[in-house]
């Protein structure tokens, strides 16, 4: 059934720090190489190796360049750099469930991941075009739409490792910009995470209420307007003596020698 | 939005199909016969085919008949129902027409609000989309509506109908188009909303994930063509609605009455390429477009 389960105690979901993305795009290639050779149908690439090379992704890394505002009388501040990876925030009232027309898109009663069961899903789209945040994506050689399955082949499989249990994006992330958990939960330190780094959620005006959160930049340091390195360069004689300070005062007094 | 010829189609001649469905059903005079066997026909190829027209996009249209089953949530699973249950409902009406000259009324008033049904339906499944400002608005269904009627109206040779509502239309159209056109900065949603990185600035694009295309740039971020929407507005609205009234309001005739039909189908086609590519959905904010 597309209509939703009531709202789940367990809200499985992302944290993604933007202060400590680096944009290097790890998460990226962890999630296309896991969700290819394991959960569905493998996300394809077409052209792969021409100039126009297109492919699916579950999970995208943008770059933004954010401009604070320029004050009056003040030097304009620099311009921030922002990686900002991008994929299901596994919504809890998902758009992209209600629309489907054969049941296919499910959102999980037991834990609020939201998931495609390919075997019914006919490809018409409907889920993407009432995504907002572009997560769904209809892979191209399949015809079936894909979409971030919060690893739950990873995240519940006994067969791993414990350490190993969480999604890929977030096992590989070298940054630690990536964490997972129990968004429901508000003893949870991903909970704890979002409540003191005042994690925001996206489009909130779209009504659509994600369970991921994203941890805002920390505010840039100022550069103090004092040189700390001054003291130590000051001329430490002013009345030097011997050839070079002869030459100093020589050069000086020619016309246009600098002071 | 990508303008797909499938769905520009498909809303338009499925429009079309169910508005003559309509004016046949509700008819106080039905043709019947010979008559009536191609009223139904031209009724039925493009109801049909536009619904054919429409699983071209499909990935998967082998799997089409699951989507009857989700009728609590989707619109499109909705459509589906009405689409189907109307065509057979009709299918006996015309039946009665074309084979035994008679005419039940009950299954023609029944068949008559399926087509109406069925066109909402269409029309919900693109004015529920939070994601595209331009559609979330009731001139959405309006339109479709008032289309399929004008439009069918025109078909069924129903003149006294088909002028006062192809003006009422065109003039609708015009309305929808100049409203929807700041829909979109209305709707609250931008750059600093979509990132949540307003409260540090303005934000600006600065590299995209890939250096190539994608499903999502390919499927929503639809620009070729659009420097040109005033001209073809101009043109829609002329073919679809001016040309096709000045004819009825000369004369009937079969000739005109052809000439009036193709003219509107040529308008509409237009529109309904202006409704897809003129659509702007938020998705196109992460790229830094519209």
């Amino acid at each position: 059934m597309t209509t939703l389960p009531p709202p789940s105690a367990k809200k499985l979901g992302l944290v993604i720090d933007l202060d400590t993305c680096v944009g290097c795009h790890a998460c990226v290639i962890s999630c296309k190489g896991w969700n290819t050779e394991n959960y569905g149908a493998p996300l394809s690439d077409q052209n792969a190796y021409s100039g126009a090379a297109s492919g699916t992704f579950l999970n995208r890394v943008h770059s933004y360049e954010v401009q604070p505002p320029i004050l009056k009388d003040q030097p304009a501040a620099p311009a921030q750099l922002i990686h900002f990876p991008k994929s299901c925030l596994h919504c809890d009232d998902a758009p992209c469930v209600t629309v489907c027309p054969t049941g296919a898109s499910y959102k999980r009663a037991e834990d609020g991941i939201v998931l495609v069961n390919e075997q019914d899903c006919i490809g018409c789209g409907l889920c993407a075009w009432a995504c907002p945040y572009g997560a769904r994506e209809l892979d191209a050689k399949e015809g079936v739409m894909k979409k971030c399955t919060l690893c739950v082949d990873r995240i519940y499989n006994e067969n791993l490792p414990e350490e190993d249990r969480q999604p890929a994006c977030v096992r590989t992330c070298p940054a630690g910009a990536r964490h997972f958990g129990d968004l429901g939960d508000e003893t949870s330190d991903v909970s704890i995470l979002v409540a003191e780094r005042g994690g925001f959620d996206l489009m909130p005006e779209q009504g659509t209420k994600p369970v991921n959160k994203y941890l805002p930049p920390r505010p840039k340091d100022v550069a103090p307007e004092y040189d700390i390195l001054a003291p130590y360069l000051e001329p430490i004689a002013e009345d030097g003596k011997g050839f070079v300070s002869w030459l100093d005062k020589a050069l000086s007094a020619l016309p246009g020698g600098a002071k | 939005m990508h303008p797909a010829p499938s769905v520009i189609l498909f809303t338009t001649f499925s429009g079309m199909g169910f508005g003559l469905l309509f004016w046949l059903g509700i008819s106080t005079s039905a043709p019947t016969g010979w008559v009536a066997f191609v009223f139904f026909a031209i009724a039925y190829i493009m109801a049909v085919g536009g619904l054919l027209a429409s699983t071209f996009h499909l990935g998967h249209p082998e799997r089409a008949i699951k989507a009857f089953s989700q009728w609590r949530s989707s619109w499109l699973s909705r459509e589906g129902i009405a689409a189907v249950a109307t065509l057979l409902i009709m299918a006996a009406y015309g039946a009665g027409l074309v084979f035994f000259a008679a005419q039940w009324t009950i299954l023609g008033w029944l068949g008559a609000l399926g087509a109406l049904l069925t066109v909402f339906t269409t029309s919900m499944i693109y004015a529920q989309m939070n994601t595209v400002p331009r559609w979330k608005h009731w001139t959405t269904p309006a339109l479709f509506l008032i289309l399929s009627l004008g439009g069918g109206a025109l078909f069924a040779g129903k003149i006294a109908f088909a002028i006062p509502l192809l003006i009422i239309a065109g003039a609708l159209q015009a309305f929808a188009w100049f409203h929807g056109d700041g829909r979109f900065n209305a709707s609250g949603t931008n750059m600093e909303t979509a990132t949540g990185l307003g409260h540090i600035g303005k934000v600006r694009a600065f590299e995209p994930p890939h250096t190539g295309t994608n499903y999502l740039m390919k499927e929503f971020i639809h620009v070729v063509g659009r420097k040109h929407a005033m001209n073809i507005r101009i043109l829609a609205l002329v073919l679809g609605f001016v040309i096709p009234v000045v004819l009825l309001l000369i004369g009937a005739g079969h000739i005109l009455g052809l000439i009036a039909v193709i003219s509107h189908i040529a308008g509409i086609l237009a529109l309904r390429w202006l409704f897809f590519a003129q659509a702007e959905h938020v998705v196109g904010l992460y790229y830094g477009q519209r």
